[in-house]
């Protein structure tokens, strides 16, 4: 008898660590992208790793990555980088409510179908990062490194979705 | 079978509306904590303060593996050019012995001219040294987050040194970590002084790697190669500081590559040129100032 409360109680926990999978992996993606790297210009350059997280999980588990998730991740940034504050809170939510709002045309569709809405969506998240960054701090970008990080941000998402995938598989593929 | 169908006909609007009021208020939320950033708030501040010093230790734990993997690839890369290096740091041992004996007759010339003038010595100073844990790069800030904070004696506007130079200075400060706002930041405005000619300015970063120099003084000519150093003014740095050479002067303005190799530094010394703290320095080891 109580065995099988504790095997339940287990169980809702294990459930629960999973569920929290996305949000933490997008935590620990924040703090792995301030560690300094001995390679030139990376800072200029770091590719939007969160962003490939928000948009991997918000297209395939909404339920697991609600708004308030891009929200909180994005404050989180913000903090730890040093970022104007809210500025990527801002942005992440945006792209949450794009995705959600176009979900229904990734159901289903072919692997680079989805990554060129994600070079798109990119596109649109970098632009207004820089334009808000203009904004709050008057800092001008330089076009050729913003356009060269956008394109290493495009470039890595393969290799950040078939990360994630191994993980939604492994982890949450009973839901 | 009715009931459930009209309930879903109004809990699905009802659901959704109640998601586009939170994602409303949520974006609110991000506009409004801008605003407040902007005026710099202080809550703000202490908040990013205390998400640094919560975060020190992990950002230590993850830090330290990939900066010895860098320590380890950096050997191996030596060791293939240690005959060429061995040659060049000869040559440059027998330059600096040189410049020994040169320190030697100079300092024994001012302590000889100090006891004549009677002049008061220069206040000491303290440093404490701190590894770097975070660095936070790209279109908006230059910073890097040091492991060690209040607690150790930094405080706010105290100057950080790379063994090559000035990198910058403390721009917030919690129990056990600092922010360190380098040169290259948008923020960061050092009096500075072209070392030959004394001409003084103000080197501004604009967050790329070759901060500017500014507000130069009235007929300076600035060469390339001429060496930057810090010129005291405005209290906050003291003068002679190494800062780094001139390497642009075109219509880009005047522009200074710092000695300070920013994607290289581990470690950071924070000096406090006022008075108390922690560590006296000496500028030539004791042993060295007895002469031979």
């Amino acid at each position: 008898m109580a065995a099988a409360v504790i095997v339940a109680a287990l169980t809702q926990i294990d459930r629960a660590l999973k569920r929290a999978l996305p949000l933490t992996l997008g935590a620990v993606i924040v703090m792995l992208s301030v560690v300094p790297l001995p390679i030139p210009e990376y800072a200029v350059l770091a590719p939007g790793f969160l962003l490939m997280a928000v948009f991997y999980w918000t297209v395939h588990r909404p339920d697991l990555f609600p708004a308030w998730g891009a929200f909180a991740l994005g404050l989180f940034d913000d903090l730890v980088s040093g970022a104007p504050l809210g500025l990527n809170a801002f942005v992440l939510l945006l792209a949450h409510f794009s995705i959600v709002a176009q979900h229904k045309v990734f159901r289903g569709k072919a692997f680079w179908l989805i990554w060129a809405a994600f070079a798109i969506l990119a596109a649109g998240a970098h632009a207004l990062t820089l334009l808000i960054g203009l904004l709050l701090a008057g800092a001008i970008p330089d076009p050729l490194a913003a356009a060269a990080q956008l394109g290493l941000t495009v470039a890595l998402y393969p290799v950040a979705a078939a990360l994630f995938g191994r993980v939604q598989r492994l982890f949450l593929s009973g839901g | 079978m009715k009931r459930p169908g009209t309930l879903m006909k109004i809990a699905a609007p009802m659901r959704l509306l109640a998601q586009r009021a939170a994602f409303l208020g949520l974006l609110g939320g991000a506009v409004g904590l801008m605003i407040l950033g902007k005026a710099e708030a202080p809550f703000i501040e202490r908040a990013r303060v205390a998400v640094a010093d919560a975060l020190v230790p992990v950002l230590d734990g993850i830090a330290r593996p990939v900066q010895t993997a860098a320590n380890v690839a950096d050997n191996f890369r030596a060791l293939l050019d240690v005959h060429a290096e061995n040659a060049r740091l000869r040559d440059q041992n027998a330059q600096l012995l040189h410049w020994q004996q040169v320190a030697r007759n100079l300092e024994a010339e001012n302590r000889s001219l100090r006891e004549t003038t009677n002049t008061t010595t220069e206040a000491s100073f303290t440093y404490v040294t701190a590894r770097v844990v975070a660095d936070a790069g790209g279109a908006f800030v230059r910073s890097v987050l040091i492991a060690a904070g209040a607690r150790d004696g930094i405080a706010k506007g105290h100057t950080a040194m790379s063994p090559a130079g000035l990198a910058g200075r403390v721009g917030e400060v919690g129990e056990r970590s600092a922010r360190v706002l380098l040169l290259t930041d948008l923020n960061s405005h050092v009096p500075v002084m072209i070392e030959g000619t004394r001409d003084r300015a103000i080197l501004d970063g604009d967050n790329t790697d070759l901060p500017r120099l500014v507000f130069l003084s009235s007929g300076a000519r600035p060469q390339l190669g001429d060496r930057i150093v810090t010129s005291g003014h405005g209290g906050v740095f003291p003068p002679g500081l190494p800062v780094g050479v001139v390497v642009q002067n075109g219509e880009q303005g005047v522009r200074v590559k710092p000695f300070v190799d920013f994607h290289r530094i581990d470690y950071l010394r924070v000096v406090d040129y006022g008075t108390g703290g922690t560590l006296p320095i000496s500028p030539v080891p004791p042993q060295a100032r007895r002469g031979r």
